[in-house]
């Protein structure tokens, strides 16, 4: 366990090993304060939707998952990829509007970031590894949690570093996105790094 | 008569270079970078989302009139999700092999903010066939990037194109030894940071502005 949790912090690192989740990741990162409620909503919204996923493939749409209902010939796992999209865009609105009814101060300021993680393939990534690799509930647990703090991190960085290099002279043609790119490429190289350690 | 051609074509034409949705607009990065090891899944993932942005914009654009502005986000991803779905499974049927290699990746077109990206910018606004050059011309532009990168990860990581060998390896009595970075993520945002310098280059207009405005900076604004 521990060691699939720091494997989804660090060397499995969605954002820097995966490349998933970069549009949101490159756009957002400008500003350190956006970064870190953004980072914030995304580790909140996949401890929540890989499980449920998960618990949704295991029940419902694997190969003879449905021999509870007496239909154990059907196959439904291509249906995975419409059951998830449902579920985190289901997720996303539904912790909108619990935050907005008991906690509005973290509303106000996680809200405007939770319809941008609704299309955020970071998540959508994380449910299809979750099947890929056949991670029991508990593992999608902890796996959801990792791979969310991993992309947190990794986001959190990219932020106090561009926010720093703003006030820097560079080639004209690397300002922003250049840069960025320049950037996560150093952070990927130093995140590879961990997949040396023994844990 | 060529310019009427020209004007009609010019959805499917101005985002190849000039309104590059990649390297302008910074939409689809992720597939852009990750399955660009080798040229071959290059190739097989641009084929893949052309096909799904291309019917994509068409369909929406067909229905678009139909769509109620409140649930329209839902239908699009509705309507790009089956799409993509179909398109897997081809792929599975097919193609097992390369769709193993691919991963995630082919499932992961349903949240490429390209295909939503045109499909909300364009499509509903627009008559399918314009919609449909426009998704194709899209579609190319992102394709072109993904091929250029997947090249040179392929040619300088491994010494092959398409599996068969271009440069002579060192360990078969050659001259080139094969440079492991490329076939890293690193390498890919690299290349891509090159690539934008370049582009940035040649068009200066989508230089960015600097954020604390200058006094005398004419940037044009993104």
């Amino acid at each position: 366990m521990t060691e699939l949790l720091l494997h989804s912090i660090f060397t499995d690192n969605l954002a820097l090993a995966y490349f998933l989740g970069m549009c949101t990741f490159l756009a957002v990162s400008r500003r350190l304060e956006v970064a870190f409620g953004l980072g914030l909503a995304m580790i909140v919204v996949e401890t929540i939707t890989v499980p449920i996923c998960n618990l949704i493939y295991r029940w419902l749409l694997r190969d003879g998952a449905l021999a509870w209902a007496g239909r154990s010939d059907l196959d439904l796992s291509f249906l995975m990829l419409i059951a998830t999209i449902g579920v985190i865009a289901a997720t996303v609105q539904i912790l909108e509007m619990v935050l907005d009814r008991f906690f509005p101060g973290l509303y106000r300021s996680l809200g405007i970031y939770l319809p941008l993680i609704a299309v955020n393939c970071a998540i959508l990534g994380a449910s299809l590894f979750m099947v890929e690799r056949r991670y029991d509930l508990a593992e999608s647990v902890v796996y959801g949690f990792g791979s969310g703090l991993g992309w947190a991190l990794a986001i959190w960085a990219l932020a106090a570093m561009r926010e720093r290099i703003d006030e820097s002279r560079v080639p004209e043609g690397l300002r922003g996105l250049g840069l960025a790119f320049v950037l996560t490429g150093l952070m990927s190289m130093g995140f590879a790094v961990f997949g040396g350690l023994k844990f | 008569m060529n310019r009427r051609l020209e004007s009609r074509l010019q959805p499917a034409i101005e985002p190849i270079l000039v309104n590059n949705p990649v390297t302008l607009h910074v939409l689809g990065i992720c597939s852009a970078l990750a399955v660009t090891t080798s040229l071959a899944t290059s190739l097989v993932m641009s084929a893949a989302l052309i096909c799904v942005l291309t019917l994509s914009s068409g369909i929406i654009s067909l229905i678009r009139r139909h769509i109620p502005r409140s649930i329209r986000l839902i239908v699009q991803i509705t309507i790009i999700a089956s799409l993509v779905i179909v398109v897997d499974q081809l792929l599975q049927a097919y193609l097992f092999d390369m769709s193993k290699r691919l991963s995630v990746f082919v499932g992961l077109i349903v949240t490429n903010c390209i295909v939503l990206g045109r499909a909300e910018a364009f499509a509903m606004h627009n008559p399918p066939g314009a919609s449909l050059l426009d998704g194709l011309g899209n579609g190319l532009g992102y394709a072109w990037i993904l091929v250029a990168i997947g090249t040179v990860r392929e040619l300088l990581g491994k010494g092959t194109l398409l599996g068969a060998d271009v440069l002579a390896l060192a360990d078969n009595g050659g001259w080139f030894t094969p440079l492991e970075m490329m076939t890293l993520p690193p390498s890919a945002f690299f290349l891509l940071a090159l690539l934008v310098w370049g582009v940035r280059t040649i068009r200066r207009e989508q230089v960015e502005p600097v954020l604390v405005d200058e006094p005398g900076d004419k940037a044009a604004p993104r």
